[in-house]
């Protein structure tokens, strides 16, 4: 019972704010403690502002880049340490993809900043921080996310699937097509959903591979959090609350739902 | 299922199969030891033996999914060591059976035949026909797991047939049925077997299951293949102790060869009274260590001395097990070892008096003891 408590407690610690802030997305008056009535001006004024919608269009890009990329690499990495059981540096090579999982996201970051400066200087690419620098970085570390929840599902998988159909005169990338892929497609789409939602709101890591020329979105929220919170803002963490929230439930049911 | 005459006693006849001094090693467990093994078109040949004595790594490497550490393959002539799974004119039945979850049964069946580049009219005739084989035609479109585990069995089987492969391999085919409908498939897959003509080699350790269906048996211990032969050679003519024990019931008692003739060998037994006459036809030497094995079954029990020729050996009942058609003595020798006989419960002999303590003659013809030397 006390345990229902505190479990009640800590989750609406962690909600009641978030809702309160839905809330006044709505609020008619300017000033974000005072209730003045139901509007979505804000929403609208949203719309009009050049930097913000940049920032999200932007951010938006990256997610879907990057977790495209994140996927499809994610996946090879799974396929490799599930079905490859003997090869010279599996332990290493399963250590170094798992490990950016557990790394602090600032070292990460700044890691990524270093090479990407030092490339710069040495081969003129990539030139700057750009959208190409922060898709690669978000690529980079969802990376391990898609593989650990790709690879949790090859585990399960019978593996004589894959040899019966090879049996039955498959080769290995028709076995992978039609077999393989299929199977695992669930996994993919929640792989890709997880990689989508830490791209869109990641800020540490961005922070340091980002330019002036190419802020996603939460860069520019806290950028403006800094200078004042407006109600504006609330607008704008209200439609990226849905956004994440819908791609966390579609990932969850499709992880946990059909086999 | 009339095989005549049996290719394998035909030297001229050239084996389908043949593994040629075959090992496989997993680190330092060696799962298959020089395997030397030849079978023949049209067999029902089955592997048996304990858990873990290589039976499912032979299979495998027949099938193309292991290499072998050492040794060559060869299937119609050509040697397919290096070939891989999908080139190979084999086909193998799964003990999970590993129906793909997200087809159909057609689906699947046809999913072999896409892959060899049949045109789509031809697949749907070849899926129906032998669906129809196996007596599947109504679930066609039935996903798997809308299936009972006999009907997967089934489906996984004419998902096989359909490649019309030059051997079918099966690992443990019925190990996931209950007894009853165990049997029964039992009958059915030899009939199949027999229909469409095709070379099966089967994996089980249910002995009962191997003398059924088999053509000829092949009985595995420890990754080496200690005798191969049909189930009447293997049951009747062990060719050593292993095989004896693990195939049926078996009473053996140790001894060395006292003398030889070309009627049989004599062996003087410690354990028993007297020397056992037996019809071994080998010409052991004096002081050879043998071991002489009887058939529970081949032992009669009465109260009163056998007639002169046959062995014999004396002890009291120690317990009685009643089945019904047939029931097992265990007798207690006078050296104290107990021995099994096996009778059929007829009512106007003496025997179903017979009762705990009875002092009992057991006695067996000299044809029935057989000398083993391994
Ligand atoms: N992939 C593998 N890696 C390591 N050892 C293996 C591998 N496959 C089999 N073995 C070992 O090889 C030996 C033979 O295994 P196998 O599966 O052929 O036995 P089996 O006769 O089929 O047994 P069962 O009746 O239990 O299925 C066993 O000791 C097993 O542990
Ligand atoms: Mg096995």
């Amino acid at each position: 019972m006390i345990l229902y408590v505190l479990l009640a407690f800590a989750y609406a610690f962690l909600y009641i704010p978030i809702v309160v802030m839905m809330v006044f997305s709505f609020n008619a008056s300017k000033l974000v403690t005072v209730w003045g009535g139901f509007s979505t001006k804000w929403y609208a004024e949203l719309l009009t502002n050049e930097k913000v919608l940049d920032a999200a269009w932007l951010s938006l890009k990256v997610a879907v880049v990057s977790a495209t990329i994140a996927t499809v690499l994610g996946t090879l990495a799974a396929v490799v340490l599930v079905r490859f059981r003997r090869f010279h540096g599996r332990t290493l090579f399963a250590g170094m993809v798992t490990a950016p999982l557990v790394m602090p996201e600032v070292i990460v970051g700044l890691a990524l900043l270093l090479l990407f400066v030092a490339m710069e200087q040495a081969i003129g690419w990539p030139a700057g921080r750009s959208m190409t620098t922060i898709v690669v970085a978000h690529g980079t570390f969802s990376l391990s996310f898609v593989t650990v929840v790709v690879r949790s599902r090859l585990d399960r998988m019978d593996a004589s699937l894959e040899e019966a159909a090879m049996d039955l005169g498959a080769r290995p990338l028709r076995v992978f097509l039609s077999i393989t892929l299929p199977l695992i497609a669930p996994a993919l789409l929640a792989g890709w959903l997880l990689a989508f939602t830490l791209s869109i709101d990641d800020v540490v890591i961005s922070s340091f591979v980002s330019g002036p020329g190419a802020s996603p979105l939460p860069i520019v929220i806290f950028s403006k959090v800094r200078l004042g919170i407006s109600p504006d803002i609330n607008a704008l963490a209200t439609i990226v609350v849905a956004l994440v929230g819908v791609a966390m439930a579609i990932a969850g049911r499709v992880a946990l739902g059909r086999r | 299922m009339t095989v005549a005459p049996a290719p394998w006693t035909d030297p001229a006849s050239v084996p389908l199969i043949r593994f040629d001094g075959v090992s496989k090693r997993f680190g330092d467990v060696v799962a298959v030891d020089r395997v030397d093994l030849a079978i023949h078109k049209g067999e029902f040949f089955s592997l048996l033996g304990a858990s873990g004595c290589g039976k499912t790594t032979l299979l495998r490497m027949l099938a193309g999914f292991e290499a072998p550490s050492d040794g060559r393959i060869l299937i119609d002539g050509a040697d397919v060591t290096a070939v891989p799974p999908y080139e190979r004119p084999v086909n193998m039945m799964f003990q999970s059976y590993a129906l793909f979850p997200h087809m159909t049964v057609a689906g699947n069946i046809a999913f072999g035949l896409k892959q060899d580049g049949l045109a789509r009219p031809v697949i749907a005739a070849k899926v129906k026909a032998v669906l129809d084989l196996v007596q599947m035609g109504k679930f066609a479109d039935r996903k798997p797991h809308q299936l009972s585990g006999g009907q997967r069995q089934r489906v996984a089987l004419a998902r096989c047939l359909a490649k019309e492969p030059k051997v079918l391999l099966l690992d443990e085919p019925l190990g996931a049925l209950d007894k009853k409908l165990r049997q029964q498939t039992q009958l059915e897959l030899v009939n199949i077997q027999d229909r469409v003509g095709v070379t099966f080699v089967m994996v089980t350790h249910d002995q009962e299951e191997a003398m059924t269906m088999s053509s000829r048996i092949g009985v595995m211990n420890a990754g080496r293949i200690q005798q191969v032969g049909t189930p009447v050679e293997i049951y009747e003519y062990p060719q050593s102790r292993y095989v004896a024990d693990f195939i049926g019931a078996a009473n053996m008692f140790e001894g060395t060869v006292s003398s030889a003739s070309s009627a049989g060998v004599v062996v003087a037994c410690p354990e028993l009274a007297h020397d056992l006459t037996t019809a071994h036809a080998d010409p052991l030497a004096g002081g050879h260590p043998v071991t002489v094995m009887v058939r529970p079954e081949k032992m009669s029990i009465g109260r009163d001395a056998p007639a002169d020729g046959f062995n014999w050996a004396r002890g009291t009942v120690a317990d009685i097990a009643y089945l019904g058609d047939v029931s097992i003595y265990h007798v207690r020798l006078d050296s104290g070892r107990k021995v099994e006989a096996l009778q059929a419960n007829l009512r106007h002999t003496e025997r179903h008096k017979l009762t705990w303590d009875d002092p009992v003659f057991l006695s067996w013809h000299p044809a029935d003891a057989l000398v083993l030397t391994r």
